[in-house]
């Protein structure tokens, strides 16, 4: 029996009103993020397409796709693969831990033949999924129950355990901030997150003892850059220099001149903020914050107005890591936080971050068209 | 229908509601942030990255030439052909140097010093491999570009002597800039690593004439230091170019008749005061100081008994001996203790008290009066002459000819020489004047020295109607020829003095008459000295020893010469020394024949050239 048979509503929409029901206006909001993110690279490439702005281009085409493709996909069938999706992506990330203890040293990626992919990436994902299932299928008294934490908090600490060890501090971060946002927004006492917090004070000295030379010297220097210019504050420094000497209107596209003489590092992926708001100034560093402003708060909106709780927190768990995400690149590029290496949506160059936010946009979109669609607690399909 | 989801959606809309605030008030940490950066702090920033990108590169000018009275080089820029190796752009900094060892020699000291340079600057930063190349090698490097990846030829400036050593001692030469006068200097082109200052002669008197002034490009570097383009230039300003009165031809002359000497001679136009040739030797080539003397060479230099570093013409400092007489004959026509006609007996020795004043002609001169005395350089006759005048009116004459007196013309270490009087010795030696020494001044010998260069311009001031002339080395044609002011000498005492010099080439009993011009239209003049180094005694004298054989170089006399000419009508005053050469007449007098012969038979082949053709 075909999957879209078994699924027994008569509420179903055909592909055609599907795609009218997608939200036209949050996709063209999309590709302008993205095609800032075009202009940035033309940018800093000297005014080529090559080496980055094309590519970034292609894979924005590749992303965009499977965002519609998700988003017209009936949300119990993503419901049902959410389980299966975390067993996927925990393997992955399994299998590539191995292969780095095999001697391969830092080992984030695992070659499928025709492409790379980062399972760090996928289980960012995956991870909201399961736990958007995890919770729908919760009765409102057991989510108040203690032990039905124990399941999430495996979820959660699993993967983060195997990508620290890759060794992936930023991505860890963002497993773990999106998971417990997820924990909270389901309606997990509040009381616990005060309890955690003060638990996580020994887990952090415990995970510093874990982190590598590089990332705790990262630490250090967001503490105190100028202690070491040269060395290891070099990155922030010479980020605020370019950021700061934007000004209000900026230096004119292309006309940065701290991101045109590589002053500034990781200028096309990492700190390609810096160089929006040298070149564009606070002007262009602000519209970009805004477009993302829209996006998040459409999605925000929309989840109130979604039946089940596997869509609303859905869109809740892709909001908390485009939000992470957005907030950490753009304060780590101004100093508010240390440098970890997380790009920026959509805008930094690079193809697994972009897949991961256009997939969870998808979601996202798929939530929103499906919003009508109620799921028993039971499941999709049960 | 599911009571449970209404709650549930409830305590999500709440939950979902407080993260939403949580989230705004993070991305509003964010726009403070921002606002802070790009608004507030904005100039500290934008001060910093402007010093991040700008970076002031130092044009260097070009050097000003020195050249002599009409033109010709004596020192100059030349370009300089170098290559230099990028060690980025080669494939492989060990292959490159060897494929270029094809073409021109690299020594394992350079090879050494090359990778050395790559381990230690920035890769894109050239090399050099090789200077001064010449024109068939650098070429030759050239055509073969292509099989020599990273090798870059350049072409620099370089100072060049074309005529070596032949005017090292008046123009000097130049070199590295060290710590101190890094330290005196502020001109900021004293910090660049290739520029070289004077660090001698004219080329450091004149240095700030000559240096010019430093340009300076503004460039836009990327983070490596690789300059991306330039925002502004101003060029330098190149050094002003220095005429001198010198006359290459007779500087060449001069300097090569006393090639093998340790001598010195100084060429002048009586009236203008012009310095037409200024030769020492031995000489040293200025172009070795170039890129750092090497050790044994300087050491070479150093320790030569001969002084070639030395500008005797300025600097060395000489009893003037008969060539002095002169001045005492001048003292004694002017002061009205002798006339043209009265003479003077010489048994060739005089005494005073127990002392023996020996004449340098052991059978004596006889009767003789001042004209014969100069043309034959009676000592005795100045002997009692100067006893009669006393030293102050000797010491008053000698100053009006320049003696003890420093010109300050512009070249290094100008000595000011010695015109000894009473008070001279008492500051001096701390003993009194005896009447001794007036016996020795008298024949230009005991406390009395000058420069050649004083000789010079004492013989000048005698045939030029005793004219106060001044030398000069720098010829600046905005400066109008004034004759210069009589010293007011009687001009029938000068004219007697000056038949005594005439007489010394010309009459047959003149010191010099052996050596005087024959066979030319023009007569010459001048005195001879000669100025003893060590005392010899009686006793060696009586012994036949005064065979310059005998005597080791450096205990060997000096022989001077003032010569002058036309004697018709004098326009060039010529001193000539050598040192420890022997006798003035036997070795100086024929040197300054040849060099009046060189300056008077050229311009009368140039008056020939000028007058209008005559039709056979």
């Amino acid at each position: 029996m075909p999957l879209s048979a078994r699924i027994g509503d008569h509420k179903r929409k055909n592909l055609r009103q599907k795609l009218s029901g997608l939200n036209w206006f949050i996709v063209f909001i999309i590709v302008c993020v993205a095609g800032i993110g075009f202009a940035m690279l033309y940018s800093v490439a000297g005014g080529s397409i090559d080496p980055w702005a094309k590519n970034h281009f292609i894979r924005f085409l590749i992303g965009l796709s499977a965002l519609v493709i998700i988003a017209v996909v009936d949300i119990r069938v993503w419901m049902f693969l959410a389980y299966p999706f975390y067993a996927l992506a925990l393997v992955m990330l399994v299998i590539v831990d191995i292969m780095g203890a095999m001697g391969k040293g830092s080992q984030r990626w695992l070659d499928i033949g025709i492409m790379n992919i980062q399972p760090s990436e996928l289980m960012k994902i995956a991870l909201v999924m399961a736990l958007a299932r995890y919770y729908h299928c919760l009765s409102e008294e057991d989510t108040l129950k203690l032990k039905s934490l124990i399941k999430p908090i495996i979820m959660i600490g699993l993967p983060a355990v195997l990508v620290l060890r890759q060794p992936d501090l930023g991505t860890t971060l963002l497993i773990i901030m999106g998971g417990i946002a997820l924990l909270f927004a389901a309606g997990v006492r509040m009381w616990l997150f005060v309890v955690n917090m003060i638990a996580m004070m020994p887990a952090a000295f415990g995970a510093w003892q874990f982190l590598q030379p590089y990332q705790k010297q990262r630490v250090l220097t967001f503490l105190d850059p100028e202690k070491d210019p040269l060395g290891a504050g070099y990155h922030i420094i010479q980020s605020k220099i370019a950021l700061g000497s934007g000004g209000v209107y900026g230096k004119g596209f292309i006309q940065g001149t701290q991101s045109q003489l590589n002053f500034l590092p990781e200028k096309h992926t990492d700190f390609i903020f810096t160089v929006i708001a040298e070149e564009l100034g606070l002007i262009g560093g602000l519209s970009l914050l805004a477009l993302y402003f829209i996006l998040l708060a459409y999605a925000m909106i929309v989840s109130v107005s979604v039946k089940s709780q596997f869509g609303r927190l859905l869109i809740l768990g892709m909001v908390i890591t485009f939000f992470l995400y957005i907030f950490i690149n753009i304060a780590m590029v101004m100093g508010l936080v240390p440098v970890v290496g997380v790009p920026l949506p959509l805008v930094s160059y690079g193809g697994s971050a972009m897949l991961t936010l256009l997939i969870g946009f998808g979601f996202i979109l798929s939530a929103d068209i499906h919003k009508e669609t109620s799921i028993p607690r039971g499941g999709a399909f049960a | 229908m599911q009571p449970p989801d209404k709650n549930k959606l409830k305590m999500y809309t709440r939950r979902a509601t407080l993260l939403s605030g949580g989230m705004l008030l993070l991305s509003s940490a964010l726009v403070g942030r921002m606002y802070y950066l790009q608004v507030t702090s904005r100039s500290q920033y934008e001060l910093l990255a402007e010093r991040n990108r700008i970076s002031m590169r130092l044009l260097s000018p070009t050097r000003g030439d020195i050249l002599d009275r009409f033109g010709r080089e004596i020192a100059t820029s030349t370009t300089d052909y170098r290559v230099n190796v990028i060690p980025e752009e080669t494939e492989g900094l060990q292959e490159t140097l060897k494929a270029l060892a094809e073409y021109l020699p690299i020594s394992d000291g350079d090879n050494e010093r090359i990778v050395k340079a790559a381990a230690k600057q920035r890769s894109f930063l050239p090399i050099s491999v090789a200077n001064n190349l010449d024109w068939k090698t650098f070429s030759k490097v050239n055509v073969n570009m292509p099989g020599l990846p990273g090798i870059q030829p350049d072409v620099g400036t370089s100072r060049f002597y074309p005529e070596r050593e032949l005017a090292a001692h008046l123009i000097g030469y130049v070199g590295a800039v060290n710590e101190e006068e890094a330290a005196a200097d502020p001109d900021p082109l004293l910090e660049l690593p290739e520029f070289k200052i004077g660090k001698n002669g004219i080329e450091k008197i004149l240095d700030n004439k000559l240096r010019g002034s430093a340009g300076n490009s503004k460039v836009e570097v990327n983070v490596l230091g690789r300059v991306i383009r330039e925002l502004s230039r101003q060029d330098s300003i190149p050094g002003e170019d220095v005429r001198l009165t010198i006359d290459l031809e007779i500087q060449k002359f001069a300097a090569n008749r006393v090639r093998y000497e340790s001598a010195a001679i100084v060429v002048m136009d009586v009236h203008s005061g012009e310095l037409l040739g200024v030769a020492s030797t031995p000489s040293f080539d200025p172009n070795d100081f170039n890129g750092g003397i090497s050790q044994r060479k300087w050491d070479s230099l150093r320790f030569d008994i001969r002084k070639p570093l030395i500008n005797k013409a300025v600097s060395g400092q000489y009893s003037p001996g008969s060539t002095f007489k002169m001045i005492v004959a001048l003292a004694g026509l002017e002061a009205g203790l002798i006339k043209a006609e009265d003479t003077k007996f010489c048994g060739a020795r005089y005494t005073l008290g127990n002392r023996i004043f020996h004449c340098w002609n052991k059978n004596g001169h006889g009767n003789i009066n001042v004209t014969q005395a100069i043309a034959q350089s009676c000592d005795v006759y100045f002997y009692r002459l100067a006893r009669d005048l006393g030293i102050e009116k000797i010491h008053n004459m000698a100053a009006r000819f320049g003696l003890g007196e420093r010109f300050n013309i512009g070249i290094m270490s100008e000595a000011r020489g010695i015109n000894p009087s009473e008070e001279w010795k008492f500051g001096y030696t701390g003993e009194r004047w005896q009447g001794g020494d007036t016996i020795n001044v008298g024949i230009g010998q005991g406390y009395v020295s000058m420069t050649p260069l004083q000789l010079a311009v004492m013989g000048a001031r005698m045939v030029n109607g005793g004219k106060r002339v001044l030398p000069k080395i720098f010829l600046d044609e905005r400066v109008e020829y004034e004759e210069p002011e009589s010293m007011g000498i009687n001009p029938e005492h000068l004219k007697i003095v000056v038949q005594g010099m005439d007489d010394v080439y010309n009459h047959q009993r003149g010191t010099a008459f052996a050596h005087r011009a024959r066979g030319k239209d023009y007569k010459i003049g001048g005195k001879t000295g000669t100025t003893q180094v060590v005392r010899i005694s009686m006793a060696q004298r009586q012994e036949g020893l005064r065979d310059i054989e005998d005597i080791e170089w450096i205990q060997r006399d000096h022989a001077l010469f003032i010569g002058y000419g036309p004697v018709e009508a004098p326009k060039y005053s010529v001193a000539v020394l050598v040192e420890h050469g022997g006798g003035g007449s036997s070795v100086a007098s024929p040197i300054a024949r040849d060099v009046l012969e060189f300056l008077l038979d050229r311009d009368l082949a140039a008056e020939e050239a000028s007058r209008p053709g005559q039709e056979v």
